[in-house]
């Protein structure tokens, strides 16, 4: 057998470099290109909102990322300095408008402390039932549309239709669809409607199969994996070092979750669930733990219409809500992390300074360090499994 | 609260929790005298600690304190809010603030402190917060980065909204704002430009709508009733 010889270059080449390299066994010589900047956003379907990522392209590959945000900044730390109490929880209902509900549950819990006031049974209970209907709507929307990023388009209308039902049943208690305004101080607005114990038990179990519907269609399916496995990993250190919480840490395998880890404001304690974690971190992850939190957050729904104490809905209440001075600091797990005020009170009837912690501004400020050195369709992945809201971010 | 409680009810900490009392603990013997003052909110730890002690005081948490994530860093401004326009029209809308100059839990020296929240992933209702006071006239700390990378954002918006410089931050520049905006929107002094322009309607904006005369008759009533 004879070797080869080596393959003759041509002489007339108008490409001769090219032709060279090829020829050359160091194939992988990078060619020579100049950095690209390119504005992603802020106008784009991943970023829910208005969020501008400047990114910095050698080829393909992100070499840096700076994430511009405070394009809706509203300034609501300022604002709820000339508000009273029950203003304020019409103002933070817009923090994360996906789950509206569930950002007033922590403030209401903060005023409550520093009042003394504790809510009735049967309100905590719708409390935490109302909380976990907006985390199932939230996530509904999750998983549909993060098939939508990695160009899947049927499971987004499953997601929105059956996000659909849910917000349906948060309108019949509440009588908004997005910003309930449901809580107050000592309990919440009404008692639930006729018929909607049964609505709910009806829409859990559809909620239930249509999280088996995306179980089928998305996650099983080859090509959402090659899009998402072992793309964006954060290490659990590294995340919590930046404050990442929610289902995005326990994605990277921490077993963290404020409903068993934190302070008791909400009845979880009486439930039967349990915390989903996944060991990779990836964008993979992220979905498959949300997926296993909306099942959970169906079956807890569900053992909360069962269980739901009767009784009043209000505790007594003064008429002027005036807060006696003191310090609280109240958190819970909102669907998208964790959401915490630390409200500090002088005795008026507002507070004197509301520091509002919310969940996706954390969650993003790792995104310079989770870019770097991934390809450009895989930062659309990455933004769209870390899943947060731009009101979230900007407050 | 007991009966023979003190009668300042302000300065009365609530019991600090069986976690709390373990982190002060092990921060008290990470940080010596560092630490200023130490008190409770509601079960909840809260240190202020010396300006000196600010890095040391993260590396402990993190370290000994096992507090592994940052929740955030912000500022507060003890300033008395300054009185609106419409202070005197009996508007219970509009909240008014007191005039004088009090300090909250564990205290402060001076108008500006900066305070961060701390808690442990690895262990259950962990966590603690952490005071310093910081100059009025030249607000400045080290920055908390190289601890936690978290840091970053809220330094910076810190730095945008009360104007404390973190020394070592790798790039203080504005977070929300335009880069050109003047000013530090949070601090107490600086007014809220909407209800400069046009106060705070409150109640005397809405319109009379037909029977709201019968109805106040009805309220007055029952005010008078209770």
């Amino acid at each position: 057998m004879t070797t080869t010889p080596p393959r003759e270059l041509p002489e007339f080449d108008v490409d001769s470099t090219i032709y060279k390299h090829l020829a050359d066994s160091q194939m992988n010589v990078e060619l020579d290109t100049g950095d690209m900047i390119l504005n992603i956003g802020p106008q784009h379907p991943a970023t829910h909102g208005t969020l501008r990522l400047v990114v910095r392209l050698d080829g393909e590959r992100v070499i840096a990322a700076d994430p511009i945000i405070g394009y809706m900044h509203r300034g609501y730390e300022k604002l709820t300095e000339f508000r009273t109490y029950p203003q304020i929880t019409t103002l933070i209902n817009r923090i994360d408008w996906l789950s509206s509900f569930a950002n007033e549950v922590p403030f209401i819990a903060g005023a409550e402390l520093l009042m003394g006031i504790e809510a009735p049974p049967r309100a905590l209970w719708i409390r935490t039932a109302l909380t976990e209907l907006s985390r199932i709507a939230t996530f509904l929307l999750f998983l549909g549309e993060m098939g939508l990023q990695v160009g899947a388009i049927t499971p987004a209308f499953y997601g929105f239709r059956d996000r659909e039902y849910v917000l349906n049943l948060i309108e019949a208690s509440t009588g908004g669809r997005f910003h309930p305004n449901f809580n107050r101080i000592g309990g919440i607005k009404d008692d639930l409607p006729w018929g909607w114990i049964a609505d709910t038990r009806e829409c859990m179990a559809k909620v239930l199969e249509s999280c088996d519907t995306f179980e089928d269609l998305v996650v099983g399916n080859p090509i959402f994996e090659q899009r998402t496995r072992s793309i964006g990993i954060i290490p659990a250190e590294l995340g919590a070092g930046y404050g990442v919480s929610g289902s995005n840490l326990r994605a990277s395998g921490v077993d963290w979750d404020l409903r068993r880890d934190g302070n008791p404001h909400l009845p979880y304690d009486q439930l039967d669930w349990k915390v989903w974690t996944h060991p990779d971190g990836d964008s993979f992850a992220r979905y498959w733990v949300r997926l296993q939190e909306t099942r959970e957050s169906a079956r807890m729904v569900l053992q909360l219409i069962d269980g739901l104490p009767s009784g009043p809905i209000m505790a007594k209440v003064p008429r002027i809500i005036k807060v006696p001075a003191g310090e609280v600091w109240v958190n819970t797990e909102n669907p998208l992390g964790e959401m915490g005020y630390y409200i500090v009170s002088k005795g008026a009837t507002g507070p004197f300074r509301v520091k509002i912690r919310s969940a996706s501004f954390s969650n993003v400020s790792i995104l310079p360090w989770l870019l770097r050195g991934v390809y450009v369709p895989d930062v659309i992945t990455i933004l769209a499994s870390l899943y947060f809201i731009l009101g979230d971010i900007d407050r | 609260m007991s009966p023979d409680a003190p009668d300042v009810v302000e300065e009365q900490p609530p019991a600090l929790t069986e976690q709390a009392e373990e982190i002060l603990s092990r921060l008290r013997t990470a940080l010596g005298d560092g630490i200023v003052d130490d008190g409770g909110a509601y079960g909840g730890l809260i240190l202020r600690v010396r300006r000196d002690a600010w890095l040391p005081a993260a590396e402990a948490g993190k370290g000994a304190g096992e507090c592994d994530y940052l929740s955030f860093i912000s500022a507060i401004d003890w300033m008395p809010a300054p009185a609106l326009a419409d202070e005197g029209s009996g508007d219970t809308s509009n909240p008014v603030q007191p005039r004088e100059t009090t300090y909250g839990v564990t205290g402060s020296e001076g108008r500006f402190q900066v305070f961060a929240h701390l808690e442990s992933t690895q262990r259950q209702r962990w966590g603690v917060t952490l005071k310093v006071d910081v100059d009025e006239n030249d607000p400045r700390l080290p920055s908390w980065v190289g601890v936690y990378p978290g840091a970053d954002w809220h330094e910076r918006e810190t730095w945008e909204m009360y104007g404390v410089v973190f020394d070592g931050h790798p790039s203080l520049r504005h977070l929300y704002l335009p880069h050109e905006f003047e000013g530090n929107p949070l601090r107490k002094d600086y007014p809220l430009l909407a209800r400069e322009v046009k106060p705070w309607p409150g109640l005397v904006d809405v319109e009379p709508m037909l029977g709201d005369a019968a109805d106040a008759a009805a309220d007055a009533d029952e005010a008078s009733a209770e």
